[in-house]
């Protein structure tokens, strides 16, 4: 079937709506933080008009660049553990029967619902010394002596996956359960083992939608800020946390407006160069 | 005090409902004029009329202003008292500045820690408060009567109270006597302390037991060198904490056992039997406050004076202190507290009294040190 391209006012009318919510709600407030990321401070809270650099001059120093550095990779790592736990998990799902799949997808999505800050305490405590995980390894004989596993880079990098498991698998869901089942039979006709069809039959045929759900999972894991300080160490604070200081704490808006563009411009670069990547390897 | 994201969310929530509130009590109060004004009673109108907006901080603080020290204005004075939950931080003094800038004052009154009023001072924010109307002034300690440079009152102290050493009694059973014990080498991955130089004061903790006291930070050399010097604790600290029930936690179970807290809410977790302790090391513990200001933008000037020369009352300090936790602005002499009670609350030891000037002059250079110095 082919579409026509809309004429007219009556058929455009459709877009005007999203259109119109996308500019309010998206492109001013965007346009906002850019404007008052050249704005020029004054120390005691407040900002005014004007066009000055100074805000990114700052920025641009080895110490913001590490964090910069740091926030990415944790960001990276997220996504990529997320979709190793995620893809077989979801596969297997998608294979079960109806009510197993329909439990699990609801207490997958339960996880959604449950705040931030809620997750961060609740994994604190499950892996302090004086109340956490490591107690029940010392009452099987597993170890020693308790001991506390936050904070630091393994609790964030858990906290986190936590999190952005369920978007993962939500993503990957509908793909994976539309999957054409004759490609792995026609795969196991031909000789493969399971674990080869689903590595070299299944993976590439979702191609898009792991690369698609990497994406999301790294842009979801670069904006977090209360995980990486309820269950890190100051050297695995992300940017997201410096900007939350300077804009909640120091009352310095331009700075943090001018860190929150530059994360922003960092993660398209990223994006567009993983989609254009995956392009290239499609063609 | 409460100044945690939870308390936080709280006190917006509570402004919300206080705004609808406020709403209702307009149109109620509209409706009572037109009744009023045909019975034709304006003496009992006018006593009805007179309120004032007062903004304390939401949560723990305004919750107990609310129930033990606003009725008691209300009842002296006939004046009725809205309080509204201000956001801690400077989210409120930024509120505040736009809100005055357009005329309009959220509360007339407020609640102000030390560097909002030096920031508020700048844009002369607050209304200079008449000494003459404000008959308690004497009995304040000098240190709580916020001034302009040229000697105007800005605010009047509301509230004081400490952040001292406080540790877990099951993990030391001997108190800690001095900040230096943050220092040794045996508190290895022990500490927990705020995250911020602003509301740490770990600097000025430094300068008064290693350099001999805060003046020591008059100079960028003597900062510089109070950041050295607290490098050096880096190796100790586990949590560097911007959310308070994060620590209060830990310090009960033990996970924390020792950092710098609140003394009154560290008071509240030893009635309910937990095994922490609050010390005022020999240094003295900090001592932190905040003010009673009045927004330029009020029209209630009369009322304020009225409210804030009755929060000045020995009498009215000493019942906060009770009822709140917090230390007396007025001189201890003055009030009928009693050695256990002043005891719960403050210290005769000499504090440590934030360098506000310096916080404030040097902010975005000591902020930058700072998370530098925790970060890298």
């Amino acid at each position: 079937m082919r579409r026509e391209p809309a004429r007219g006012l009556v058929q455009h009318l459709p877009v005007i709506f999203p259109g119109l919510m996308l500019t309010v709600f998206f492109i001013v407030p965007f346009g906002t933080m850019v404007a008052v990321s050249f704005f020029r401070r004054q120390q005691g809270g407040f900002y005014v008009p004007d066009f000055v650099l100074a805000n990114y001059a700052r920025f641009l120093t080895p110490f913001f660049g590490n964090v910069l550095v740091f926030s990415l990779y944790l960001a990276i790592a997220v996504a990529v553990v997320s979709l190793i736990i995620a893809v077989p998990f979801t596969y297997l799902i998608a294979r079960s029967r109806r009510v197993t799949q329909v439990i699990w997808l609801v207490a997958l999505l339960s996880i959604l619902s449950l705040s931030e800050v809620i997750i961060g305490f609740a994994w604190s405590t499950l892996l302090s010394r004086t109340a956490g995980i490591t107690n029940l390894l010392v009452r099987v004989g597993l170890m020693d002596a308790p001991k506390a596993l936050v904070p630091g880079f393994g609790a964030v990098l858990t906290g986190m996956v936590y999190q952005a498991m369920p978007y993962a698998v939500l993503v990957l869901y509908p793909s994976m359960v539309r999957l054409d089942p004759t490609l792995t039979e026609a795969a196991r006709t031909l000789g493969a083992s399971p674990l080869k069809a689903f590595f070299t039959v299944v993976l590439p045929a979702l191609r898009t939608t792991l690369i698609a759900t990497l994406i999301m999972a790294f842009i979801f894991a670069l904006g977090s800020y209360l995980l990486p300080q309820i269950l890190g160490r100051p050297s695995h604070w992300t940017l997201s946390v410096l900007i939350t200081d300077q804009a909640l704490y120091q009352s310095n808006m331009p700075f943090a407006a001018a860190m929150a563009v530059f994360l922003v411009l960092v993660s398209l670069a990223l994006v567009s160069l993983t989609m254009f990547a995956s392009k290239k390897l499609e063609a | 005090m409460p100044k945690t994201v939870a308390a936080r969310q709280k006190g917006t929530k509570e402004m919300t409902k206080i705004t609808d509130l406020s709403i209702s009590r307009r149109a109620l109060l509209a409706a009572g004029a037109t009744g009023a004004a045909v019975l034709a009673m304006p003496n009992v109108l006018r006593a009805q009329d007179r309120s004032l907006k007062v903004g304390a901080y939401g949560g723990y603080f305004k919750d107990s202003f609310d129930k033990n020290v606003f009725p008691e204005f209300t009842t002296a004075t006939g004046i009725a008292v809205e309080s509204v939950a201000e956001p801690t931080g400077e989210a409120w003094l930024v509120q505040l500045q736009q809100a005055a800038n357009a005329g309009q004052a959220p509360a007339d009154v407020s609640m102000i820690s030390q560097t909002s009023m030096l920031k508020g001072q700048a844009t002369e924010l607050w209304a200079p408060l008449d000494a003459a109307k404000i008959k308690n002034l004497d009995a304040l300690i000098p240190a709580f009567v916020n001034k302009y440079p040229d000697g105007r009152i800005a605010g009047i102290g509301a509230v004081a109270w400490y952040v001292t050493l406080v540790s877990n009694t099951d993990v030391y059973k001997e108190a800690p006597t001095s900040w230096a014990y943050l220092w040794d080498a045996s508190n290895a991955d022990k500490l927990g302390l705020m995250a911020l130089v602003s509301n740490s004061f770990l600097l000025e903790v430094t300068a008064k037991t290693f350099f001999g006291g805060t003046n020591a930070l008059d100079t960028e050399e003597g900062i510089l060198k109070a950041f050295v010097k607290l490098a050096e604790l880096k190796g100790n600290v586990r949590l560097w904490y911007r959310d308070e029930a994060q620590f209060e936690q830990a310090l009960k179970s033990g996970e924390i056992p020792m950092g710098q807290y609140y003394h009154d809410v560290t008071g509240l977790a030893i009635a309910d039997g937990f095994p922490v302790r609050s010390t005022f090391p020999k240094e003295g513990g900090i001592l932190d406050s905040g003010c009673w200001a009045l927004s330029k933008a009020s029209k209630k000037v009369e009322e304020a004076h009225l409210f804030i020369d009755f929060m000045s009352q020995p009498s009215i300090q000493a019942l906060v202190t009770r009822k709140v936790g917090t230390a007396p602005t007025v001189k201890r002499s003055l009030t009928d507290l009693t050695d256990a009670e002043f005891a719960a609350a403050s210290s005769e030891i000499d504090p440590i009294i934030p360098r506000y000037d310096m916080q404030v002059e040097k902010a975005d250079w000591l902020n930058e040190k700072w998370t530098e110095l925790i970060v890298g």
